[in-house]
């Protein structure tokens, strides 16, 4: 365990270098200067030059990063172009709401998916199932800022039972965790219908049935735990997914996450905000991924001896 | 993108001319003081540093933050003193004496002094503040120094005492006036900038109408009234809060329920017919004028536009009105680089009128008669793109096929300065919107000979060394008693460029800004050409 362990953390940095790295290249290989996105146009060629010296743009490329990654290591994102302020103070100012918006959309979108999914899979082919299928059809495919809006304009303008925007309250993030909650429980309803008509046929539930247990207990106890594997793997993905923001919902609802400074950084190219929030989303999907191949062996013992 | 205006030269002096029309506050009734008003932005506020801030959402607060020696007479574009009680201009034109005014003081409770000016301008200057605005004081004395790295000060800015401060020029610049009101000049407290370590913006300390008391990041922004402002019964809100992140859409459906009072960035094209016929429609939009020109650059060193007749033709080609049209009619057809706020505009100029027949027979004439094919490049935000389709379509109709590349603005911007780069740029989301309403700044960056170098803002690449003389000419006319001829000189500066056919002038946008039906005073307070929002006029009525 030890062993698997150092050796995913070994993983971990060798994958968040090659981000940057590819970040990094990709940024400096656009075709506009942040010197003179901060300079505007009355600046003298001068300014300009003056700038992109101030900020190190005037060396070259390796150096550029070697510079940049001897920061890093020592725990230092750098200074945003355009605010001035600090990568890190920028990031984790709007840690708390990103992580918040985070853990309330997984929650809603695996509460309502896990139940949908099973009754779905229980009632195969009748009509509760053709209702989720299709609701969850319909999640899957609407696009977030139309949700959004229509939750928005339902729930919080027309009936005003909720702030319009903002953070917080408990009442402000209702909306926008529904909103990725509805969109997400789509794709987790349909997986865990899958997954339970598929262990439901399998012969040890047929022998369980047989020895005459309750379909409640079938259903819960032997079959649900087998079905959920595929759900916490995506829960990993998703806690990566929602650590990068979700601009369009952060948008609607005005909701100050990092979605929200990265949109606006890549209007400005300011390049350490980008690479900050690239890293940090980085970082995010490995550790969802880690903590879900370590929950994974305790609910299925099979993974655990392997 | 507000502010982007020239920097070198001239006395500005006040410019008499003012067709800034109906624009008191007073007229609508004496202000009310007092009241609590809510603002929101899409956009985080990037810094409230007025040595750094280049923006039109940030500019309007950095002005209400700071002072500085000289403003503008509400509503007009004639500058005043402010932070100054009185000025000098000697006859020469190369030396300015300011008076500051006594007891003023900073919100950290220090007195402003005149080595507080000096330090602030050279600050913003110094290469090592990163700011966009040095180039505006490149008329003082030793800015070369100082940006060059030989000298940390500016030789050219005495303080002979507390309250006096001379500023002597290399050469006449009829500006300079103009210079001392914009936002780099504002003046801030050397022990603050130090305290803030590198971080001013978020932690500003100035001495003008209002202190910035809450900040939290990705939120809001709490700014409170200065009980102690030079100016009596200035400001007339108590407080006024800015949240930021807040979408155009969901902004005004705040407004409308009374929750927002100023919706900064305007009316979605999609809300905008529906607000305009509401009940309250005529109070709730703000449309106001602004020194902006939307243009159409034509590469004059790329085949075909370095024919005359060619960039003429296209002048004729391109229907305005319907443009205007996609902007839901907030913008009026232009037919010279200056805008009809900015004195100088020539009103009875009729440049190329829009005559299809003629725009053919013209590019005929130069050896076109089948058309070419070419490239415009436009920025991909809405409604830019649907601007250059419509755009592309006038062109066809001569025989011009121009294939569009939509593109993100800083991209856009890069291609424009790379020579060979862009034959065609639709302006639009990137256009000229003047930092101070005087001629000039329309000229040396975006149409004289030194803008139009790699990473320079000359998209057309157009340089006429005689054009470029007059210009200078017209700039060292510093004495106030010349104001009107210069502005003259200016104006005919523009409309003969028109012969050359550098851009094709488009529209003039008007801007929107949304307001709730308890705010007072007269549109233009709400978008002031050279403040935008006018937080020190703006009202509550009770």
């Amino acid at each position: 365990m030890a062993i698997l362990f150092i050796r995913r953390l070994v993983q971990m940095a060798l994958i968040l270098l090659g981000v940057a790295a590819i970040t990094f290249v990709l940024l400096y290989a656009l075709p506009a200067d942040p010197a003179r996105m901060i300079a505007g146009r009355s600046a003298t060629a001068q300014t300009v030059a003056n700038i992109r010296r101030e900020l190190g743009l005037d060396q070259s490329l390796p150096v550029q990063f070697w510079s940049y990654l001897s920061n890093l290591l020592q725990g230092n994102l750098g200074r945003s172009y355009a605010q001035k302020t600090e990568v890190a103070t920028l990031i984790m100012a709007r840690l708390p709401a990103t992580l918040t918006l985070m853990f309330s959309g997984i929650v809603v979108e695996v509460v309502l998916g896990l139940t949908l999914g099973t009754i779905a899979a229980v009632r195969r082919g009748g009509f509760v199932d053709r209702l989720v299928m299709m609701a969850s059809f319909v999640g899957v495919s609407a696009p977030q800022f139309v949700v959004a809006l229509l939750l928005l304009y339902v729930f919080a303008a027309t009936l005003g039972w909720f702030p319009m925007s903002g953070y917080g309250t408990f009442s402000h993030v209702v909306l926008p965790a529904a909103t990725l909650g509805v969109l997400g429980a789509g794709w987790y309803a349909r997986m865990v219908r899958s997954a339970m008509i598929d262990v439901l046929n399998q012969d040890y539930v047929r022998t369980a049935r047989a020895k005459g247990l309750s379909s409640r207990r079938i259903t819960f106890r032997h079959a649900l735990p087998n079905a959920v594997l595929p759900v916490i793997a995506m829960i990993g993905i998703d806690i990566g997914q929602f650590m990068g923001g979700v601009v369009v919902v952060e948008a609607v609802y005005g909701w100050p996450g990092i979605g929200q400074l990265a949109w606006q950084a890549i209007q400005q190219v300011d390049i350490p905000i980008i690479m900050g929030v690239t890293l940090t989303s980085a970082l995010a999907i490995i550790l969802g991924n880690l903590v879900a191949d370590l929950i994974a062996p305790v609910i299925d013992p099979r993974i655990r001896t392997r | 993108m507000f502010k982007r205006w020239l920097r070198n030269t001239t006395v500005a002096t006040m410019v008499a001319i003012a067709p800034v029309g109906t624009m008191s506050a007073i007229a609508q009734g004496a202000p009310q003081q007092g009241g609590d008003i809510v603002v929101t932005y899409k956009d985080d506020i990037t810094t409230l540093d007025p040595a750094i801030g280049y923006d039109w959402v940030n500019w309007s607060m950095i002005k209400s933050l700071y002072s500085r020696l000289m403003d503008y007479e509400p509503g007009t574009p004639n500058p005043v003193p402010s932070l100054a009680e009185s000025f000098e201009v000697a006859p020469d034109g190369l030396t300015y004496t300011f008076k500051l005014r006594k007891g003023v003081k900073f919100s950290n409770g220090r007195e402003v002094v005149a080595s507080d000016v000096k330090y602030s301008i050279e600050r913003a200057v110094d290469p090592k503040t990163q700011g966009p605005g040095a180039g505006f004081f490149g008329a003082i004395n030793g800015f070369e120094d100082l940006t060059g790295g030989k000298s940390t000060t500016l030789s050219g800015i005495e303080t002979p005492d507390a309250g006096t401060v001379v500023f002597k020029l290399s050469r006449p610049d009829a500006t300079f006036l103009h210079v001392l009101a914009i936002n780099f000049a504002s003046v801030v407290p050397k022990e603050a900038i130090e305290a803030a370590s590198g971080d001013f913006g978020k932690s500003p300390v100035g001495s003008g109408t209002f202190t910035l008391k809450e900040w939290t990041i990705g939120q809001r922004l709490v700014f409170e009234k200065n009980p102690a402002y030079y100016v009596k019964n200035v400001p007339h809100i108590d407080k006024f809060t800015v949240e930021v992140g807040q979408e155009p859409l969901v902004a005004l459906l705040r407004l409308q329920k009374g929750e927002v009072d100023i919706a900064g960035d305007g009316i979605p094209p999609a809300k905008f017919l529906e607000i305009k016929n509401s009940p309250d429609g005529a109070q709730i939009i703000v449309d106001g004028a602004q020194l902006h020109t939307g243009y159409i650059t034509l590469n004059t060193k790329m085949k075909p536009f370095d024919n005359v007749k060619v960039r003429q033709a296209l002048n004729m080609a391109v229907n305005k009105d319907r443009v205007a049209r996609i902007l839901n009619g907030r913008a009026t057809p232009a037919n010279q680089p200056l805008p009809p706020l900015m004195p100088g505009y020539d009103k009875s100029f009729t440049g190329y009128a829009y005559d299809v027949a003629k725009a053919k027979a013209l590019l005929a004439e130069a050896g076109f008669a089948d058309g070419f094919e070419t490239v415009l490049y436009s920025t991909n935000t809405d409604p830019q793109p649907r601007i250059a389709q419509a755009i592309q379509q006038d062109l066809a109709a001569i025989g011009v096929k121009a294939e569009i590349r939509a593109l993100a603005q800083a991209n856009v911007i890069a291609a424009g300065g790379t020579e060979g780069e862009a034959p065609m740029i639709w302006s639009g989301g990137m256009a000229w919107i003047a930092d101070f309403p005087d001629a000039s700044n329309f000229y040396g960056p975006i149409l004289g000979c030194a803008g139009a170098v790699q990473g320079g803002w000359n998209w057309s690449w157009y340089c006429n060394k005689d054009l470029d003389a007059r210009a200078v000419a017209a700039d060292s006319m510093s004495d106030p008693a010349k104001a009107a001829e210069r502005t003259a000189a200016w104006g005919k500066v523009f409309t003969d460029i028109m012969a050359d056919a550098p851009w094709v002038p488009v529209i003039n946008e008007r801007r929107v800004v949304a307001k709730s039906l308890r705010m007072g005073g007269a549109d233009n307070i709400y978008i002031d050409p050279t403040r935008v929002i006018n937080y020190d006029a703006i009202f509550v009525k009770q």
